[in-house]
């Protein structure tokens, strides 16, 4: 997630020095580099890219390459809420097919997109563990709703403005 | 940490708490309540209920005597939230905040459980209230999982308590290195990843590799879906990870452990962490531990979102930095690891297995289990069963023990159809094979793998060729890319399912996709590729008339697949 405030580019790169600071010249660093600076600035854009390259002593092209190597990682900006919906076998066996048509219907995007008023991202998931919980899906990384109904997708939807 | 004689103090000093969870009532508290914490019962609310009951113990003027504790995972995560009340172990489950006052006032204060909130065998008449008279519970076997329902994840002090740490010092202050290998060789402890190559072995190959420094790896990149036995156990009993890790740091003389995580489990990342800092401040980990002149430190690595990265040498790379991607074997990790140096590298169960091999002996383990495979074996049960959960068995017991007499059964009177071990690299096996034995070799001889130790069970509503496009769409979707057999073999594969299952099969279908699929399994350069075709070949071997009636009927029994008109 970005920082909150409405800090520009220069405000960032100040920023993402620090985190860059420990790691300069340690190749093995990036993917960890790579997170903090995606929870920094919501993305990584190439100039962040660019940027960790050089701290870290490495070429654009392998930092861009692990970049999207990962699933973690994004290219594009997303949304406030991260929406991942578990698509596990437990949660596919129980019904993840409709918990995702009853998302989408509701907010209206497909899995991979943000919505156009950036509060939410869709994605799909392979198995976060809450397999006990299935169909589950998980916001923002840590709210975990399991045991789901279409019906309560709108109310849970709600708490994340 | 300097002598074992400081390890015994501290062991001693939590006698007092701990002998309430072993039955013994003690002078200082009146009970503990233990709240399952694990992710299950976390999303289930169970730090409401947790709020809920410090409130009322509060309000009841016996907060100090009453100790409240949020464990890891108790296992039975579809009855979440669920807690013990200590020292009569009485097991209460979807308890919501509005029972707290019930439990403190009507149980604790006047000793009379609250019956709505027992667990209730199906066709019971009577609730059971004991933990230990619950059959899920009972049938279970708990050498990795031994300290899940007795202790706070958070107190290394209720580790040490229950013997934790004791192995280690063991093994620092009255073994030389090659006996530690030798008694985990003796044991014949098996890696848990799924592959089951002995520990031992493998750590007596890094020993004797050239090449400084070595490393230890933990392998918590639980990938599998249908997995979450490691998820468990780092965040149930973490200090047990680490104590096996530093065990080996000792045996094969690394002084670094990485411990892979996948992002996915922040709690279990949050718990680990912890564990490793108070393992520091303890002297379990850093300098001259056990006053022994051995050195050992443990890093956590976070995955990204890989699910390849769970092969061991594209973990490897991983750690390094790098894109997961798998590399030929040989050289095997043993001689060139991460950064090329020799590394031992297990998964997370196998690494909780070594601290009782060590203090009750190599003969103790072998003992239990199979003539091959010996010990236990933790499995997260899912998908079509009435006790949802993590359990943990004897090697040999048979899959219809797991799924009737400790899973319960199949929900509303529903035919079993199969159950599915070992994820995408793994198959589903039949309802004529369920008296198999649970070991390596017999669920190979049956076309599935053991596995990491998912086991999802299926029922008559699910369409088993469906289910082998599901994982061929998860191997599609996971390739690294790096081989054409896996890219591009897989991907063929999952086309033709998907005509299968959208009723434009053709005849010959079948046969085309036994045929890529065994060039696939002999020329992937990984273990993804190699097992992926796994599951459409244990599909066709057992549901081979499902395949042909979507074919040639158009049909699909099970009414999950959707034909084109």
């Amino acid at each position: 997630m970005a920082c909150g405030c409405n800090c520009g580019e220069d405000e960032l790169t100040k920023q993402l020095d620090i985190i860059i600071e420990p790691y300069k010249g340690k190749p093995s660093g990036l993917i960890q580099v790579l997170t903090k600076a995606q929870e920094l600035i919501g993305y990584l854009p190439k100039w962040a890219q660019v940027r960790i390259a050089e701290g870290l002593g490495v070429s654009l092209q392998e930092v861009y390459g692990v970049v999207t190597f990962y699933a973690f990682f994004s290219l594009i900006p997303r949304g406030r809420h991260k929406i991942s919906v578990c698509a596990g076998t437990a949660c596919y066996v129980k019904g993840t097919k409709t918990v995702l048509k009853t998302l989408r219907e509701a907010i209206d995007i497909k899995p991979g997109q943000t919505t156009p008023d950036s509060r939410f991202t869709l994605e799909i998931v392979r198995c976060i563990g809450a397999c006990g919980l299935a169909p589950a899906m998980i916001i923002d990384g840590k709210d975990v709703h399991g045991r789901l109904e279409p019906e309560q997708i709108p109310e849970i939807l709600e708490k994340y403005a | 940490m300097k002598s074992l004689d400081e390890l015994a103090k501290i062991k001693e000093s939590m006698q007092e708490v701990l002998k309430v969870r072993e039955g013994v009532p003690s002078a200082e508290y009146k009970a503990h309540i233990m709240v399952c914490g694990g992710q299950g019962c976390i999303s289930s609310n169970c730090k409401d209920v947790v709020d809920a009951l410090k409130e009322s113990l509060k309000k009841n003027g016996i907060e100090k005597d009453v100790k409240l504790i949020l464990t890891g995972c108790m296992g039975p995560c579809d009855m979440g939230p669920v807690m013990i009340v200590y020292p009569d172990a009485t097991f209460y489950r979807r308890v919501k905040p509005k029972d707290a006052e019930a439990i403190v006032e009507e149980h604790i204060m006047k000793g009379n459980p609250v019956t709505r909130l027992l667990y209730r065998a199906p066709g019971a008449k009577e609730p059971t209230q004991s933990v230990h008279d619950i059959d899920l519970f009972k049938k279970q076997l708990k050498i990795v999982l031994r300290n899940t329902i007795y202790i706070d994840p958070l107190s290394i002090e209720e580790y040490i308590g229950r013997d934790g740490y004791a192995a280690l010092g063991k093994a620092l202050t009255q073994m030389k290195p090659e006996e530690v290998v030798e008694t985990v060789k003796k044991a014949g402890l098996r890696g848990r990843g799924g592959a089951g190559f002995s520990t031992g072995m493998k750590w007596g190959f890094t020993a004797s590799a050239k090449g400084s420094p070595k490393y230890v790896v933990c392998n918590g990149d639980e990938g599998d879906p249908g997995a979450f036995m490691d998820r468990s156990i780092l965040e149930g009993d973490p200090h047990s990870v680490v104590e096996g890790m530093t065990i080996c740091g000792y045996a094969i003389g690394a002084e670094q452990g990485y411990v892979y995580v996948r992002a996915e489990y922040p709690l279990a990342i949050e718990r680990l962490s912890r564990a490793i800092e108070k393992a520091r401040e303890f002297g379990m980990l850093g300098k001259n531990i056990f006053d022994a002149g051995f050195n050992f430190d443990i890093e956590i690595r976070i995955g990204a979102g890989a699910f390849v990265c769970g092969e061991e040498t594209a973990l490897l790379t991983s750690i390094e930095g790098k894109r997961g991607e798998p590399r030929p074997r040989p050289p095997f990790p043993a001689q060139s690891g991460v950064f090329g140096k020799p590394t031992v590298i297990n998964n997370v169960e196998t690494w909780a297995s070594i601290s009782p091999i060590i203090l009750k002996g190599a003969d103790w383990f072998a003992s239990i289990g199979t003539e091959k495979c010996k010990g236990t074996k933790v499995f997260a049960l899912a998908g079509r069963i009435n006790n949802t959960g993590i359990v943990e068995v004897p090697m040999g017991t048979t899959l219809r023990e797991i799924v009737y007499e400790i899973g319960g059964g199949i929900p509303r009177k529903k035919q079993f159809k199969a159950v599915q071990t070992g994820g995408p690299s793994g198959g589903c096996i039949p309802a004529e094979h369920l008296d198999t034995p649970v070991d390596y070799e017999s669920l190979g001889a049956l076309g599935a793998i053991m596995g990491s130790g998912g086991m999802i069970v299926m029922d008559e509503d699910t369409c088993m060729v469906d289910i082998a496009k599901f994982f061929l769409d998860f191997v599609v979707d996971e390739s690294c890319g790096k081989c054409s057999p896996c890219r591009i073999g897989t991907k063929r594969m999952y086309e033709i399912l998907e005509r299968i299952t959208t009723g434009e099969g053709k005849e010959g279908d079948i046969e085309l996709l036994e045929e890529l699929a065994t060039t696939i399994k002999a020329t992937a350069l990984c273990g993804l590729g190699q097992t992926a075709p796994n599951p459409v070949l244990s599909t066709i071997r057992y549901f081979r008339n499902e395949y042909e009636e979507h074919i040639k009927d158009k049909k699909c029994a099970a009414n999950v697949c959707e034909f084109k008109e």
